[in-house]
């Protein structure tokens, strides 16, 4: 194929992924903004006011870069694990195996898509954040970066874990059981400074934590790591994933027979 | 002399659970062929037609589509073959049009020249109309239709036909047959797997059988049929026949003055004319009993 004749099959493949995500929003977009909606009400309203301030944030504007993070990050893996392991499933993945389509097309179309559903769900829950309190925006470069890059992980993720899932349960199994607890105790809700000594140091090792750190310290200044190794960190764990599913769909893991 | 469409040499594959689906088949088809691939289930046809495809990965051999070879230049393979699957593998939730379309992308169209390959596609496999409506609605015969639809949006060179008919009416059968028949006049070579042995009479040249991973038989539809050396046929006298003529003949009575009569070259149809006019009775109708592919089917599968 030539680089024309890429580009159209990428379009073709982001497209459908958008078209998609657009046309059932009911289970793609609004289910992620009523939950954090309720964790904005019970977390900042009811129970927040009583908290006082984290590193001299109230607490509702303390946990929005957090809650807008775990909205992505959740969004970004369920869309793209879902779609993928949907299309092996009804076999409609062989329209693209069948075509000269490149696997790194395959990889970014559907990376694609997962940064699309996670950049908008995150930009809703973010607006919807506005209802509670007006956040600061200190540095809108390293938000955009963090968010955008924070994304792209956890939708190469979710290729990932697509590629290798065989029934519904295995779509099931790594978000509930190491996503939504890596996510909760990473830093969303709370100041890893609060935390025992002992309890920081396995904090550190949760990569969530990194990306809502990062994430925060774009919004009011403030992390509990280092940006800058925040950064190299999610820098690493994008390229690794990248390469990973690039492997993978050529040596045909779960794909080929 | 002809071009190959597809060189097969020494293919052989085994599956991870051990199954050896092929053991070194050598295959060949010419650009223009229609060419029928028969066995029962499991046989490997479906294995063959996956690993031409990029589906399923061959363990051991060479395979080469239109001199392209499938380990070395995979995309000028994957774009001159359109397949259409056995199972349907489409996503039933979108509609006629967007699916014959994105395909179209996936090969690199820009979307004016997909559509006007999915208009065109549509058009001739009669789809045009529904071209609006999810894929859950079709018929199985319009699902099938969508299928080759879908594979054709690239014309390619090589169409892969994977029980194409099955589940599809008689009168729907027929039309596919017209259209496959008009494909291959214009140029397009077809490989064809069906278990309606009546479509290999129809439509192929060529037929090759695969028992058990081997090819077992390959030739001309014609040379093919000639090694068939039984056949049964269905005689319809004015009269009962003798049973002394009966018993020579080793007929089996169905009533009515029905014989079927076995056919071979010791006992040769005019063998059998000539004993039932001995007996006095006169031959209304003559009719083979069956398809006679399938019966050459069934004998080498038995084998």
């Amino acid at each position: 194929m030539n680089s024309q004749q890429i580009y159209n099959s990428f379009r073709t493949l982001t497209s459908k992924e958008i078209k998609r995500i657009l046309r059932i929003w009911t289970q793609t977009l609004l289910p992620p903004v009523v939950t954090q909606s309720l964790y904005f009400v019970i977390f900042g309203s009811f129970i927040g006011s009583r908290v006082g301030l984290i590193d001299g944030i109230p607490y509702m504007a303390f946990i929005i870069p957090g809650l807008v993070m775990m909205a992505v990050i959740n969004a970004s893996f369920s869309n793209v694990v879902s779609s993928f392991f949907t299309s092996k499933f009804t076999k409609d993945i062989q329209e693209i195996q069948v075509s000269p389509t490149p696997n790194w097309v395959i990889v970014f179309g559907f990376v694609t898509g997962g940064v699309f559903r996670g950049l908008l769900v995150g930009l809703i829950v973010f607006l919807v954040s506005f209802f509670f309190v007006k956040p600061q925006i200190q540095n809108p470069l390293i938000i955009t970066l963090f968010v955008f890059l924070t994304s792209m992980v956890f939708s190469l993720g979710g290729l990932i874990n697509g590629i290798f899932a065989e029934k519904f349960d295995d779509v099931q199994i790594f978000p509930t059981f190491v996503l939504i607890p890596l996510t909760y105790l990473g830093g969303v809700f709370y100041s890893i400074n609060q935390l025992p000594q002992v309890w920081q140091i396995v904090s550190k090792l949760n990569p969530i934590l990194y990306m809502v750190n990062g994430f925060r310290y774009g919004f009011y200044g403030v992390s509990d790591v280092s940006v800058w190794y925040s950064f190299l960190i999610l820098l690493a764990f994008t390229v690794s994933l990248a390469v990973l599913a690039q492997i993978l769909l050529n040596r045909g893991v779960g794909m080929r027979t | 002399m002809s071009k190959l469409a597809i060189s097969i040499k020494n293919l052989s594959k085994t599956y991870s659970g051990g199954i050896q689906a092929l053991k070194s088949i050598d295959l060949t088809l010419k650009e223009g062929d229609f060419f029928a691939l028969l066995g029962a289930n499991g046989a490997g046809k479906t294995t063959v037609i996956g690993i031409l495809t990029g589906l399923v990965t061959k363990t051991y051999g060479e395979v080469k589509v239109f001199g392209h070879d499938l380990d070395t230049e995979l995309n000028e393979v994957k774009n001159s073959i359109g397949v259409v699957p056995q199972e349907f593998n489409f996503n039933i939730f979108e509609k006629v049009y967007d699916i014959v379309c994105r395909q179209g992308g996936y090969y690199g169209m820009d979307p004016h020249k997909a559509a006007t390959r999915t208009e065109k596609v549509l058009k001739k496999l009669e789809l045009w109309d529904k071209k609006d409506q999810k894929s859950i609605a079709l018929s199985g015969g319009m699902k099938r239709r969508l299928m080759i639809a879908r594979a054709l949006v690239h014309d390619p060179k090589l169409l892969i036909l994977d029980e194409p008919t099955a589940g599809v009416d008689v009168e729907l059968r027929r039309g596919m047959w017209e259209y496959l028949k008009e494909l291959n006049k214009n140029g397009t070579t077809i490989l064809l797997t069906t278990h309606y042995l009546e479509e290999v009479e129809e439509l192929c040249q060529y037929a090759a059988m695969i028992k058990e991973g081997e090819i077992v038989l390959n030739d001309t539809v014609k040379k093919l049929l000639n090694k068939l050396d039984q056949e049964v046929f269905v005689f319809e006298t004015d009269k009962s026949l003798t049973s002394k003529a009966i018993q020579i003949l080793n007929a089996k009575d169905r009533g009515d003055n029905v014989y079927e009569i076995n056919t071979s070259p010791k006992n040769t149809l005019q063998d059998n004319i000539d004993i039932i006019s001995k007996s006095k009775a006169n031959i209304i109708s003559i009719k083979p009993k069956g398809n006679r592919i399938e019966n050459l089917f069934l004998s080498v599968i038995s084998k």
